[in-house]
């Protein structure tokens, strides 16, 4: 993949996620992680190569089909992409809203996932005052409030500290433990060490895989969002 | 935009922002279009009641002059000819004109007390037509020649062609001015919804990454700018009412003048203007976001 006229930023990538996994992507600043993940969520098509999403070839999927496999993958923005002119209720619902619902089919679930997520409390609140914690459950709360098939979070603990990195952690694990294929792109080593789970590592443009160190050693002490297994 | 934590659900919550201040010039410009292609309207239509009534009077009427024969005098003739068009079918009236009357005619041109008196002036016969079947010029030749006199008729058919030709120049240049607006009007939506797209790229890259096709943020930025025009339009087309009832009002019954007698009803097609501007912002609005957003991925 390249931008332009621009050097390949990724090359000879050959990657299969299977469906219900979790993987770790990281990689040097400008390795091109979140290239990788623009591809996948499909927000840019491959300059050269295959790019198969759901058995779609997106090569040659047409852009109106598009919108559709996009609906099936849940996105967390390193920088939240909130609407500031919209409630946490209303940036939530917001995929809903896009996809058809109306407001009597979805309320009781954006009401449950955010309460899930800790933000019961703010939904009514504007993301302008939001702390940068809540901005990022909030944004992980958009991202899964259609039970996407995918769910890709770049640098999703990078704007908390660490004890919140772990409960977002921790419920990213959660979301895959009900079957969500799972990607973090994330610098945090630390974070990437602890959790045990395999990693794709972006090096030049080119990726590798290293399996999963162990079974997950998530300490039992973090406190989770009060699961209401809305998902 | 209020940051109180005090709202509840709102299914019609605005995902565009509801307000701009970019919005602000377009409102200006779009009001501005609409009270011109008001006026333009207004115009129109009392330009075309005065061609209307101007050609319904010359149709209603017609002129015989007389040439005198053997030793018939003028104001015999006359008379002898008002009286054969006035049995004509489709002829209301016919009266001889004296010559005082014929001198009233010449007064513009030649002044008040300047026609001397014994300056020869044509013989003429003012004849009105019935407004339902009007006797035509061939008619009356027949009349005329059966009763043995020396006289032409004119229909006023030539003044008629030149008024119904005004008329129509009126119609089709306040149609094409209309048009020209309404060309205009597009031309500004469309910028400003380029203008938009490229101001709001960063909510409409969160809407497709959340799923939206294209049209569904086409349609957001059509109703927004369907809206704006809509209420610029009905400011432009108030301004307008306003200009066209003063003229009304200051010009009498036969409005602001006769050659341009605007009636109330004229002003009803004001109504038109935030439909049409409604529709003209929608079709465009729409029309660019489409091609717009087609360029992206």
């Amino acid at each position: 993949m390249r931008y332009g006229q621009a050097p390949e930023v990724l090359r000879d990538v050959d990657l299969r996620l299977t469906p219900g996994s979790f993987h770790f992507l990281t990689g040097a600043s400008g390795a091109g992680k979140s290239s990788l993940l623009k591809l996948i969520y499909i927000a840019a098509r491959p300059s050269r190569g295959t790019l198969r999403i759901f058995d779609h070839d997106i090569g040659t999927t047409p852009r109106t089909e598009l919108p559709f496999l996009r609906r099936r993958i849940g996105v967390v923005f390193q920088e939240f992409h909130l609407l500031d002119h919209l409630t946490a209720f209303d940036n939530v619902a917001l995929p809903l809203r896009i996809a058809g619902h109306r407001l009597e089919q979805y309320q009781s679930d954006v009401i449950e996932l955010l309460e899930w997520v800790g933000l019961g409390e703010r939904m009514w609140a504007y993301p302008p005052t939001l702390s940068g914690g809540e901005k990022q459950r909030l944004s992980i709360a958009r991202a899964v409030v259609t039970k996407p098939d995918i769910l890709l979070a770049d640098e999703p603990t990078g704007n908390v500290d660490h004890a919140m990195a772990l409960r977002i952690l921790r419920l990213l694990v959660e979301l895959n433990r009900i079957g969500t294929t799972v990607v973090i792109a994330s610098h945090d080593q630390d974070l990437v060490a602890r959790s045990g789970m395999p990693v794709m590592h972006l090096e030049q443009g080119r990726l590798s895989l290293q399996p999963a160190a162990g079974p997950r050693p998530f300490p039992e002490d973090v406190d989770t969002f009060a699961g209401t297994g809305i998902l | 935009m209020s940051l109180a934590d005090d709202r509840g659900p709102d299914p019609a919550a605005a995902i565009l922002p509801s307000r701009d201040f970019r919005d602000l010039g377009l409102v200006f410009t779009v009001a501005v279009l609409s009270f011109l292609a008001c006026i333009a309207v207004i115009a129109a239509l009392a330009a075309d009641r005065a061609a209307q009534g101007w050609a319904r009077q010359l149709s209603g009427s017609a002129t015989v002059q007389v040439r005198p024969l053997g030793g018939e005098t003028g104001a015999e003739a006359a008379a002898r000819a008002a009286e054969a068009v006035a049995g004509v079918k489709g002829v209301s009236e016919a009266r001889a004109m004296d010559r005082k009357a014929a001198e009233a005619l010449l007064e513009p041109w030649l002044g008040k007390g300047n026609i001397p008196a014994d300056l020869p002036l044509p013989q003429l016969v003012t004849v009105e037509l019935s407004p339902e079947h009007p006797a035509s010029s061939a008619d009356l030749n027949r009349a005329l020649v059966a009763a043995h006199l020396n006289a032409t008729v004119d229909d006023h058919s030539r003044w008629m062609a030149d008024v119904r030709a005004s008329g129509d120049v009126v119609r089709v240049s306040a149609a094409l001015a209309c048009l020209l607006i309404a060309t205009a009007a597009a031309s500004v939506v469309a910028f400003a919804t380029r203008q938009g797209l490229a101001a709001r790229r960063d909510v409409v890259e969160v809407l497709h990454l959340c799923g939206a096709e294209d049209r569904f943020v086409a349609r957001l930025f059509q109703m927004r700018f369907a809206s704006l025009a809509t209420r610029a339009a009905a400011y432009g087309a108030l301004a307008a009412a306003a200009v066209g009832a003063i003229l009304r009002l200051t010009g009498g019954s036969d409005g602001f003048s006769p050659a341009l007698p605007v009636a109330w009803t004229d002003l009803l097609a004001c109504l038109a203007a935030p439909v049409l501007g409604a529709i003209v912002a929608a079709l465009s609005a729409h029309s660019v976001a489409m091609a717009i957003l087609r360029e992206q991925v």
